[in-house]
């Protein structure tokens, strides 16, 4: 080595010592600017006179949201106030994600379908549904609901006790307690139970070559927790009925036009591009597969369920994944049509306590962490239906 | 390696100036009224659309209550009510408009309430209008009073107290309702329209351009009850006591003027008034203008460009607009109302 190399022009010239340095002076001028962004936002506020700090999330409410899935009273506090909004978007979401998640997979194979009048009909679906925007559709689904359905005193009674008006659809409802509760919970596990039975039942047929009936252990499995549990806690089945009071249906329960415009947008728009993800990987599997199947035997249902389908997966998940996380955020859009959901409470709370920026924060916070949840759970369905290379 | 050093020498400049900019100070606050006289024009938040206090006429020309505030301040500072740039802005922005200086005055239907003053960096200006919130039902219903009004929907736009209020109301009456809230204001007026709710609530002014706007407007009624009180102020920042003070002393010009009877047609002739304080107000004797930073002659600016209380509410808001408004409580103080000035001297 010689001498001028240790000399501090050298030092610059190392390329490990300048892969480091480059790295150092980014991340220092990144924190350096939001240490700037940050002292400047509390000095400015601080001047002005403004409130700041999350204090205010100790403090009580005061107004109402007219549809919660939690207990949530206006004496509660802004933090409870803002979790039932939390609680409420992943509400209309999750079933937006369901329901988009089965008609776009049904649309996308209609797509392909050698009966022209149907694959037609799907491609006229999609290309409506994708190409307008989801706000305007909402704003249709809203009007369609609450100009085309009769006002509330007027309401339609489809069945016994179950009215539709433009105030949404109203149905008989079981007074839940806790005993419900349990027998559900029981109702879960024998789910469980049931599945682990089964699972053993075809490996132990797969490993004597003996057929044995599965179902009625499989059924036993499943049943027997929740009547058990019917048995001892005896619960009581009280049903709320609605009847018609002064302005409003009493009583039972009611899917408001509010979720119900906002979960069909969300579900229709979602569904259009999902229907394009699954035509996309069910394409990308290649015809020989197909040959090879019904060689073997397998009727086209079959071939679709069980060779096509689960190698098109790995086509469909990662823009699958955008889809639901495109859904998630756009389910923000509900405060225009009057569903409270995060947004809407969040702007509630910061015009009664006008602390916008802490109530920005949360709002992105929860919104970023659940997307990152929607992420992490999609790249390890992902990563179980990858190709396993051996 | 010509390249990697230059590279290397964008990021040191880029740190350099991250350090500049954290060690240097703030610009300080400079005083609003030099700000304005060297820009030439206020710039003044209001609604973007609300019958009788903003809206934009056929022509464009911004018109209304809160927009002739706006503008008698204009008169005070550049004896021309049209040096004002509009900016209107939505519920949601508003204060943050005032606060970051976005615009000098927030002369927009704004409740002034006690933590809003105390914790927004806000100040108030004197009440301009006494509104109250109030509650709207389709006559067909047969509602007489607010208290009638359990297990109704209810439906209101967000940005405001109203769904504390509407809280803060009915608890206490133990009286159960539905809450539906709406961003957007087509949205919250078509579903009041078509039944979706019973009622609408907001503050009794908006109430009646509401029904102004409705196909029918003798289907609707505004019910008895006022359930909060919303005294409605222009407001400023609170680092600023002068530019306050010339906000505050503008209204009471337009309240002294009407007391004394001086109008936008017989203020020359007040001129020559013997009244030691129409003197004063006018600027023919004494310097309370300057006091301000302002012209002698503001107060006569004020009213020969605007007018006086009584005419800016008849010209607006009153009987004979299409919101139909009465004084109410908006009444000077001599005639029953709340409208009182201090005393100019």
């Amino acid at each position: 080595m010689r001498a001028d190399s240790m000399s501090g022009t050298s030092l610059l010239y190392n390329l490990r010592f300048r892969a480091i340095l480059y790295q150092v002076l980014a991340v220092g001028s990144i924190v350096l600017l939001g240490l700037y962004l940050f002292s400047n936002v509390s000095q400015k506020l601080a001047e002005q006179n403004i409130a700041t700090g999350f204090d205010y999330l100790s403090r009580e409410a005061g107004f109402v949201i007219s549809q919660t899935m939690i207990d949530y009273k206006p004496t509660d506090t802004y933090a409870r106030a803002i979790l039932a909004g939390i609680v409420n978007t992943v509400w209309v979401s999750a079933w937006s994600v369901v329901l988009a998640s089965i008609l776009g997979l049904v649309v996308g194979i209609a797509r392909l379908s050698s009966n022209p009048l149907l694959s037609l009909l799907a491609f006229l679906y999609v290309e409506a549904l994708r190409n307008v925007p989801l706000l305007l559709y909402l704003f249709l689904w809203y009007a369609l609901i609450v100009t085309g359905l009769p006002a509330v005193r007027e309401a339609w009674e489809v069945l016994p006790h179950v009215f539709v008006s433009n105030s949404g659809l109203t149905v008989p409802s079981l007074i839940w307690t806790r005993a419900h509760t349990v027998i559900f919970a029981a109702l879960v596990l024998g789910g469980v139970l049931a599945v682990a039975v089964h699972r053993r039942m075809t490996a132990e047929r797969i490993r004597t070559g003996k057929a044995r009936t599965t179902w009625p252990w499989v059924a036993f499995a499943l049943l027997i927790p929740p009547v058990l549990a019917f048995l001892i806690l005896q619960p009581e089945f009280t049903v709320s009925l609605p009847e018609k009071g002064r302005f409003r249906l009493t009583g039972g329960s009611q899917l408001t036009p509010e979720f119900t415009a906002l979960l069909v947008g969300l579900a229709l728009s979602a569904s259009a591009g999902i229907a394009e993800i699954v035509r996309s990987g069910i394409l990308s599997v290649r015809k020989g597969q197909w040959e090879a199947s019904r060689a073997l035997g397998l009727r086209d249902g079959l071939t679709m369920r069980l060779v096509v389908l689960p190698q098109a997966l790995r086509v469909i998940i990662p823009p699958l994944t955008s889809s639901y996380l495109s859904l998630f955020k756009n389910s923000s859009l509900a405060i225009a049509i009057g569903y409270p959901d995060l947004v809407m409470v969040s702007n509630t709370t910061m015009n009664q306590t006008g602390q916008a920026i802490e109530g920005i924060a949360i709002f992105m916070l929860v919104y970023l962490g659940l997307s990152i949840a929607i992420s992490l759970f999609m790249n390890w369905y992902n990563s179980r239906v990858a190709l396993k290379e051996r | 390696m010509t390249q990697s050093r230059s590279l290397t020498r964008w990021l040191a400049m880029g740190l350099i100036a991250g350090v500049a900019a954290v060690s240097a100070a703030p610009a300080s606050a400079q005083a609003t009224l030099d700000t304005v006289k060297k820009r030439g024009k206020i710039l003044c938040g209001v609604s973007p659309v609300s019958p009788g206090f903003s809206y934009a006429d056929d022509k464009g020309t911004r018109r209304g209550f809160d927009v002739d505030v706006c503008r008698a301040m204009s008169a005070a500072i550049f004896a021309d009510p049209d040096k004002v740039e509009f900016v209107p802005l939505n519920t949601n922005v508003r204060f943050q408009a005032v606060q970051s200086g976005e615009v000098d005055v927030l002369s927009r239907q704004n409740t002034w309430s006690f933590s809003r003053d105390a914790s927004l960096g806000l100040d108030f200006g004197p009440v301009v209008f006494y509104d109250g919130q109030g509650l709207m039902v389709p006559t067909k219903l047969n509602v007489k009073s607010a208290s009638e009004l359990a297990d109704a929907a209810i439906c209101l736009l967000p940005g405001t107290t109203t769904l504390q209020n509407l809280e803060d109301y009915f608890r206490p009456k133990n009286i159960k309702y539905e809450a539906v809230v709406f961003e957007n204001s087509d949205e919250w007026r078509n579903a009041f329209f078509s039944g979706r709710c019973d009622a609408i609530t907001s503050d009794r002014s908006d109430l009646a351009s509401v029904r102004a706007i409705a196909n029918n407007p003798s289907e609707y009624v505004v019910l008895p009850e006022t359930i909060s009180k919303e005294p409605l102020a222009p407001t400023v920042r609170q680092n600023d006591p002068n530019w306050r003070d010339i906000l505050s002393w503008t209204v009471y010009t337009l309240i002294a003027a009407e007391e004394k009877g001086i109008t936008q047609a017989n203020v020359d002739e007040h001129l020559k008034s013997k009244d030691p304080e129409i003197q004063r107000m006018l600027g023919v004797n004494g310097d309370l203008g300057q006091m301000l930073g302002l012209d002698n002659k503001w107060g006569y600016n004020v009213i020969k460009s605007v007018g006086n209380y009584s005419e800016l509410f008849e010209r607006n808001l009153g009987p004979e607009t299409r919101l139909g408004l009465s004084r109410g409580p908006n009444e000077l103080w001599t005639k029953g109302g709340l409208l009182y000035s201090p005393p100019f001297r």
